[in-house]
């Protein structure tokens, strides 16, 4: 099963040039040389706490954040006579007339007419019938559910709306992402770097800092939309696409180039073909990545389901913004399902699995009731719309009946922990990191950096710590520093204690994938209402909802990496009479140690990607700045200064864990 | 594989299913619908469109919505509803996606940027909408109650430690808003000597919960809220009493040590929409409506969950007069 999110630059991300040969200065205990850099660390900011914390005071700003605000007012102050402007508000209306036309097509009214051209049942049935002819009878029922499901819990137009935003993005994306993907299949090392570093910076941009650029650049409402949901989307096809083309097998390359074919014909005929399967991969996680901005993207108007969910927010209903939040689940899984079935369909088919002849007649013939549908809603409402249903409010309500219940039962305990894990880890943590004068937190940060992962993991961190003094918000920096690291303990303990379990017991693994599934797609915005209600607006908060997002990734690369332990050394292990416990401690967890360290990194990149999302629950650091910029016109500078600081730290972090991980492999 | 023969006679019985089904079901026809649609069109005259942006809280919904249904269903308008914070909906004037922000809590730096003497002249200053805001400072009904002395900021440092939370240590914690929102609290409390610490709630729906999980759990919570809202229904927050504003006590922000003012909210439309002129212009221009309508509405749709569209609705159908008056000449 794949993993529901979009991907984010990792340890194991299988694109890496093969490590180059490093001088092999490694200490044999790169931990405890760790240890003693924290230790020192631990004794000099004990002597210099609180000095040159480089902390704003409350409405303090730097020369840097008054020139990027600047340039914001000078964009706006231009944009009747900029002529990039005017190109890029063109591209933006184009946008909006597709995305409207398709939305008078299928989701909302097309004046005079009181519906779309074609309604409800007519649209079912078409998705049914794409379903059935890419991936076969299984998919066209869950295609059909999930289309009923819109329907049924009242949010048809929404759903349809983040639909085709989705859609027109991914087809933008396949278009301009697929050749840059053949350029850096082919192309030589340098390029492939240079495409590589570029991606991990947009890959590591929180969704949030993509918008006030888009909607300065192309406008509010669908184009802003489908702009960000395409950049934010193009990453994983290029670099997964780019992956499975370079690395299609050097014998049979040369074995048909032998046959004298040019380069065209090595591409079409050898290299994407056999790519196939990999390429499907990339699509599937552009759609996904897709699915989560487009719904993020409602903060500029962008029409989907993520309206629904903001509009509950501000009558904090919960009940009310779970069932917009979960049909994107729904939409989620039925898109992540069907690009993974189509793909192996479609490899059955390359192989000569399925009776060609006879799939033409069935499409066909199943295409039969699809017209009848397409005509009937053409003419009949109850055909075109779906009626009045109180499925959305009666689950709503129950929801919200559920959450009261589980509030009031578990505050008192909710409460407690958050106040123990405040006390033990965060506060001691944050007071190292951000009441440390600067030039120490930088100078731990780099000698962690290279004693974890040598000169590759040095010079990024160099530049980045570099970058984060520039923009002026290093504290702040490293008060968000403190609460991914923290969310990442809490991440790993999950992954440790969920993951082996899911690995041991194949019914525990079944009946979780879903649930960690659903918590990687729901929007943020469904279950903080809830997360507030128990722990309060505070950093705890915001870590409880970065832990959400990031556990089921954890989970599931822990689980898989146990899983994989051979069955022979496990089976020896027994022999010798083992318990459970040392079977774990001693053989599955040391033997998936590859698997601990990508989970952990994955995790920290995941709960930073959720920062911005605590400064709206009281987290304050970078999140709140970022949310700030946002808000208020002339803190513009500010925000974008702490959003471009989010990007350094993922950096940062990634490429230290990285590096780590690199020789933990080893 | 499953046998796609009987694939295809399910598809088939399926297909056939579904035709009988039709044929016996009938029901309303859309070809109607469209025909009336469009004698209604045309008996209406062109009324144009309207771009309403919506700002993310309810008193503003409340708004927005009343004069949308009044331009839709008495002047046949088209009138479009756009998710927007304030800062996007400004710059919305210049490219025509926005033509009217129908509750303005005052933005000096967008009207710097936007309104004719500083800016581009895309966005004009459309007169009051009859609403007075109050900010200020909050407590929970129940603190209210029980430790009336609280109200007066003087005695604030007496609780300081009952208000201390795992983000503050030993101060009290004063729960600041919404970055949307003009607020200088830490200069309040840093000027008035106050040992409060500011924690930003960062979004409306962390300080309405936080307020509605103190009343229930009995908690000392001090924060940065307004009025008219829809949680003063449920929740009678109780105002603390800060030195009172006085003229230019706000004007350096650092230098803070007053309580807010209250604010005479306003429109602010497109110039280019209002020079085009017709009757929903002068639909929006002379909208002006009290506090307690605002909250009326407010209260429709926060606590009885109605939708925007129905709530207006049924405020517009209650209160025929009050809508007259708004119509063009």
């Amino acid at each position: 099963m794949s993993t529901l999110a979009p991907p984010r630059p990792g340890a194991a991300r299988p694109d890496k040039s093969p490590p180059v040969e490093v001088k092999r200065w490694v200490p044999s205990s790169r931990w405890a040389w760790a240890l003693g850099v924290v230790v020192l660390w631990v004794v000099i900011w004990a002597l210099t706490k609180g000095n040159d914390t480089l902390a704003l005071a409350g409405r303090e700003r730097t020369g840097v954040h008054d020139a990027l605000a600047e340039f914001r007012d000078s964009v706006i102050a231009s944009r009747a006579d900029n002529p990039l402007i005017q190109l890029t508000y063109e591209i933006g209306s184009w946008f909006t007339s597709v995305v409207d036309w398709l939305q008078r097509m299928v989701s909302v009214e097309n004046f005079p007419r009181p519906v779309p051209e074609i309604g409800w049942l007519g649209v079912t049935a078409v998705a049914v019938w794409i379903g059935l002819a890419v991936a076969g009878w299984r998919i066209a029922l869950l295609v059909a559910a999930s289309f009923l499901s819109f329907g049924i819990f009242g949010y048809w137009s929404d759903a349809v709306d983040l639909l085709i935003v989705t859609f027109v993005a991914v087809a933008i994306a396949v278009l301009v992402g697929m050749p840059l993907a053949v350029l850096m299949g082919t192309g030589n090392r340098a390029v492939n770097a240079v495409m590589t570093t570029i991606l991990d910076v947009f890959q590591t941009i929180p969704t949030f800092v993509f918008l006030a650029p888009i909607a300065l650049f192309f406008g509010i409402g669908a184009s802003g939309a489908v702009v960000a949901t395409l950049l934010y989307a193009l990453p994983p096809i290029i670099r997964v696409a780019g992956h499975g083309i370079r690395t299609v097998s050097a014998t049979t390359i040369e074995a048909t180039d032998s046959a004298g074919q040019t380069r065209w014909q090595r591409l079409t005929k050898v290299q994407l073909p056999m790519a196939r399967k990999t390429i499907v991969v990339g699509l599937n996680q552009t759609t996904l990545a897709a699915l989560s901005m487009a719904t993020i993207a409602a903060f500029v108007d962008g029409p989907g389901l993520g309206q629904p969910v903001l509009d509950f927010l501000k009558t904090v209903n919960v009940g009310g913004a779970f069932v917009p939040g979960a049909l994107i689940v729904v939409i989620a899984v039925m898109l992540d399902r069907t690009t993974t079935a189509a793909s192996e369909y479609g490899e059955r088919a390359a192989r000569g699995g399925v009776d060609r002849k006879r799939r033409r007649i069935m499409l066909a013939v199943a295409g039969v009731p699809v017209l009848v549908c397409l005509y009937l809603s053409r003419t009949y409402s109850w055909a075109a719309e779906f009626g009045d249903s109180t499925w959305g409010p009666r689950l709503a309500d129950a929801v919200n009946e559920f959450f009261g219940w589980f509030t009031d039962t578990f505050r008192d305990l909710t409460q407690g922990f958050k106040d123990a894990i405040s006390t033990v880890l965060l506060n001691p943590l944050e007071s190292l990191l951000a009441e440390s004068p600067w030039w120490l937190a930088a100078g731990a940060l780099l000698l962690l950096a290279f004693v974890l992962g040598g000169f590759r993991a040095a010079v990024p961190t160099l530049v980045c710590v570099a970058g984060l003094l520039y923009f002026g918000l290093w504290n702040h920096a490293m008060i968000t520093l403190t609460m991914t690291l923290v969310g990442t303990v809490l991440v790993m303990a999950l992954a440790l204690v969920f993951g082996v379990w899911m690995a041991r017991s194949p019914k525990v693994d079944l009946a979780l994938r879903p649930l960690l599934d659903a918590g990687q797609t729901i929007p943020p915005f469904v279950y903080l209402i809830p997360v507030l209600a128990l722990f309060g607006p505070t950093r705890f908060t915001a870590i409880v909802a970065g832990v959400v997002y990031a556990a089921p990734v954890a989970i599931k690369l822990v689980a898989d990496g146990v899983k994989a332990v051979s069955p022979t050394t496990l089976e020896a292990t027994r022999s010798t009479g083992s318990t459970t416990w040392q079977e774990v401690t001693k053989v599955q967890l040391p033997m998936a140690r590859g698997s601990l360290v990508l989970a952990a990194n994955q995790g920290l990149l995941y709960v930073l990607a959720m920062a911005v999302i605590g400064g709206l629950v009281g987290a304050g650091g970078l999140g709140y700045d970022v949310v700030l910029g946002f808000a208020r016109s002339e803190e513009w500078g500010f925000g974008a200064a702490a959003g471009l600081s989010i990007v350094l730290l993922g950096i940062m972090v990634d490429r230290i864990a990285r590096g780590a991980a690199q020789k933990t492999s080893r | 594989m499953r046998s796609p023969r009987r694939r295809l006679t399910a598809l088939t019985s399926v297909a056939a299913g579904m035709t009988l089904t039709l044929t016996a079901c009938g029901g309303g026809s859309i070809a109607e619908e469209t025909e009336a649609n469009e004698e209604r069109a045309a008996e209406f005259g062109d009324c144009g469109d309207i771009n309403m942006a919506i700002n993310p809280w309810v008193g503003y919904e409340a708004s927005a919505y009343v004069v949308g249904h009044v331009a839709e269903e008495t002047l046949g308008c088209k009138v479009t509803y756009k998710d927007l914070k304030e800062d996007v909906a400004w710059q919305g004037f210049g490219t025509g996606d926005v033509d009217v922000v129908i509750e303005d809590w005052g933005h000096p730096d967008l009207e710097k940027k936007f309104f004719a003497e500083q800016g581009d002249g895309s966005a004009m200053d459309g007169g009051p909408n009859g609403n007075v805001g109050v900010i200020g400072w909050y407590v929970p009904p129940w603190l209210a109650e029980e430790h009336p002395e609280v109200l007066d900021w003087e005695n604030l440092n007496d609780f300081a430690e009952e208000f201390a939370t795992s983000e503050t240590g030993d101060k009290g914690q004063f729960l600041g808003a919404d970055p949307s929102y003009v607020q200088f609290d830490e200069a309040i409390i840093s000027n008035l000597g106050l040992d409060f610490e500011v924690v930003f709630s960062g979004s409306e729906a962390a300080s309405i919960t936080a307020f509605q999980q103190a009343e229930k759990n009995k908690e000392f919570l001090i924060g940065y809220f307004y009025e008219p809202q829809w949680l003063f229904a449920e929740l009678p927050l109780a105002k603390v009493a800060l030195p009172p504003f006085e003229e230019g006590c706000q004007d350096d922000p650092a230098e803070v040590d007053c309580d807010y003012p209250e604010t005479v909210l306003k429109k602010i439309l497109s110039t280019s929409w209002v020079e085009e002129g017709g009757p929903g212009v002068e639909l929006v221009q002379n909208f002006e409506w009290t506090n307690e309508d605002q909250n009326q509405v407010a209260k429709y749709i926060s606590e009885d969950g109605m939708s925007p569209e129905d709530a207006a609705a049924l405020w517009v159908e209650e209160n025929p007069d009050k809508v007259e008056a708004w119509l063009p000449q």
